[in-house]
């Protein structure tokens, strides 16, 4: 009996087997297969439609042109490094030599200033991003609460939200520069104006669909579980600590994620117009610069540009998997 | 001996944009301690309001409730509730979610090793405790209740209401459930108040049944004392003359006294089967 039930069992796993495997080649064709087969047509697409366009810079970059960019920018990027360290180098030397002669001298060490590199500027940018996106967050998420709590603060505050959140950063932005550089005097700036500027404006465009999110789920708490906390008795802040707050986790992350991809789009045009030397100014100088290879090189920031903002889109979903406790809203 | 909550001449009355509604009119009621005691109506004629006006979720327009010679006019542990849909919070387990209760209603009367062990009784106690640690999406809808009743339980409460506790749970289970509350009311002796739509756990399960006459301004119709023995069984029982005869007593007033005009014809049917079953 035992041994016919084992014999039947190991026929069933060896016809399992090639289905398994069926199964496994089926998954990973969806799955990377057509994904890249997309990626393929539009690139073709993409190369023939630039064969065509002739601009004042000479033909539209094709994927090649900004493949070859990808290179020349990392290149320069080594080649920035390399100088910096010689230029630090020769200043060392020259210090010890001085110091030499004049026991007395104080040896004076003065930056680098060359140029930032493309590799540099995306990571202003990043810094600057995440500095607004916080900063909003820090604002917008205990704002989102006490809203959500609160009918009558909600009514006196949702036709102010409703007029702010359609505003479009370009038109903050000359007040921000403004009002920042009436405000913020000092002779030895520790935080560039340029900084400042664009990381208010990515806090005032992104601050909105946090606030909305965040006072939608916290009114929407289900209401058997706020008379739970009515019947224990708990007082506001540990409500709010306990059931509130988790209760509108998923919530909150979905106002998260909305607010950083805006914080993104805005940052690249905040810092066109405000010069942080980040992506956006790259762009920038790129266009102003006006050479033969303009084109590409802003094509190829383009796709860093996308790229990075589908990525922050990702770390913010694996940081929501992390902390909420409801894992089928964190699903995609 | 003594009544331990009075419901005094309450009346409800809900403004709507038709004008005020008057859901209840005139409940009276005094429940005595250790007392089991049952609402039962028909849906919408206000046992919930009765309920939630003594749990202090709802005020009355008039008259009001009286717990141990205090007027109750806020919701708080003393009077526990269980609702019908478990409502334990999802992101904590059924560890945390009676830990959360105990360490609010007892804080720094209890140390941290009797607070622990004091969770883990009540856990014990509706059968919970092998699966302490789970979260409430990891445990059937019967398993989710008892967590919710242990929750309850853990408060202390000189009153324990219950809102359908069984009511979204399959035959099967709530006879369970039944058994197991019946077993910790014989251990514990609450004293409860609680809303059903099912005549034979009214019947199996109560000290009284209280029936409530159809809304609007609905109130007490009738109440049934039941003195059957306890400990109960259903089995025995279902042969009990007596049994048999506070049933129908219940399902006359239901179906006969206060029969739900609307849906004549269901109500009919429901009356020939019940009875097809009874006999």
């Amino acid at each position: 009996m035992s041994t016919a039930t084992s014999l039947v069992k190991k026929i069933e796993e060896s016809i399992e087997i090639p289905s398994f495997a069926q199964a496994l080649i089926m998954k990973s064709v969806q799955l990377v297969g057509i994904p890249l087969a997309g990626i393929l047509v539009f690139m073709l697409l993409w190369s023939t439609a630039a064969q065509n366009i002739d601009t004042s810079l000479g033909k539209f970059p094709g994927p090649t042109a900004v493949w070859e960019q990808f290179g020349n920018l990392y290149n320069e990027h080594v080649t920035s490094r390399e100088k910096e360290s010689a230029f630090y180098e020769r200043q060392e030397i020259r210090n010890a030599k001085r110091v030499e002669a004049d026991p007395d001298y104080v040896p004076k060490v003065r930056a680098y200033t060359g140029k930032e590199t493309f590799l540099d500027q995306i990571v202003t940018s990043l810094v600057t991003v995440m500095s607004g996106f916080l900063a909003a967050a820090i604002i917008a998420i205990p704002l989102g609460i006490a809203v959500g709590l609160n009918k009558t603060l909600n009514t006196a505050v949702n036709p102010i939200i409703q007029i702010f959140k359609p505003v479009s950063p370009l038109a903050w932005l000359p007040l921000v520069t403004m009002v920042v550089s009436a405000l913020y005097v000092t002779p030895d700036p520790t935080i560039p104006k340029a900084f400042l500027n664009s990381m208010i404006t990515v806090t005032l465009c992104c601050l909105w669909p946090m606030v909305i999110n965040t006072s939608v789920g916290v009114a929407s708490i289900d209401s058997d579980l706020v008379n739970v906390s009515r019947v224990l008795r708990l007082p506001a802040i540990k409500h709010v600590q306990k059931i509130v707050l988790p209760a509108s986790i998923p919530m909150i992350f979905t106002g998260m994620r909305l607010s950083l991809g805006i914080a993104w789009m805005v940052l690249i045009a905040a810092e066109m117009l405000a010069q942080n030397p980040g992506l956006g100014k790259f762009v920038w100088d790129e266009f102003q610069n006006g050479s033969s290879d303009s084109l590409s090189r802003i094509m190829a920031a383009v796709v860093v540009i996308g790229f990075i903002g589908f990525l922050l889109d990702r770390v913010m979903l694996q940081v929501q998997r992390f902390v909420s406790w409801d894992k089928a809203s964190a699903a995609r | 001996m003594s009544v331990l909550l009075d419901i005094s001449k309450m009346d409800m009355v809900f403004p709507t944009p038709k004008g005020p509604f008057t859901a209840l009119k005139g409940v009276d009621l005094k429940i005595k301690k250790g007392e089991f005691v049952s609402l039962i109506g028909h849906s919408g004629c206000g046992k919930s309001t009765v309920l939630n006006v003594v749990a202090g979720l709802y005020q009355a327009t008039t008259g009001g409730v009286v717990l141990n010679g205090k007027e109750v006019n806020e919701p708080g542990p003393e009077r526990a509730v269980v609702f019908q849909n478990h409502s334990l919070l999802p992101w904590l387990t059924a560890y945390e979610n009676v830990e959360l209760a105990v360490s609010q209603v007892f804080g720094k009367e209890k140390s941290k090793a009797e607070t622990k062990e004091w969770i883990e009784h009540n856990l014990q106690l509706v059968h919970m405790d092998h699966a302490m640690h789970k979260r409430p999406d990891e445990i059937s809808g019967g398993m989710k209740q008892r967590v919710g009743i242990a929750r309850a339980l853990a408060m202390q409460p000189d009153v324990l209401l219950m809102d359908e506790p069984f009511g979204a749970l399959d035959a099967l289970t709530r006879a369970h459930m039944q058994d197991s509350l019946m077993e910790i009311q014989n251990e514990l002796n609450n004293t409860v108040i609680m809303i059903t739509h099912d005549v034979d756990e009214a019947v199996l399960l109560s000290d009284r049944i209280v029936m409530m006459t159809n809304g609007p301004a609905a109130t007490i119709g009738e109440i049934l004392d039941v003195k059957l023995e306890r400990p109960r069984h259903r089995l025995a029982l279902a042969e009990d003359p007596e049994y048999n005869r506070l049933r129908s007593e219940v399902l006359k007033f239901l179906y006969e006294k206060q029969r739900k005009v609307e849906p004549i014809n269901k109500a009919v049917k429901v009356v020939q089967e019940t009875t097809e079953d009874a006999a």
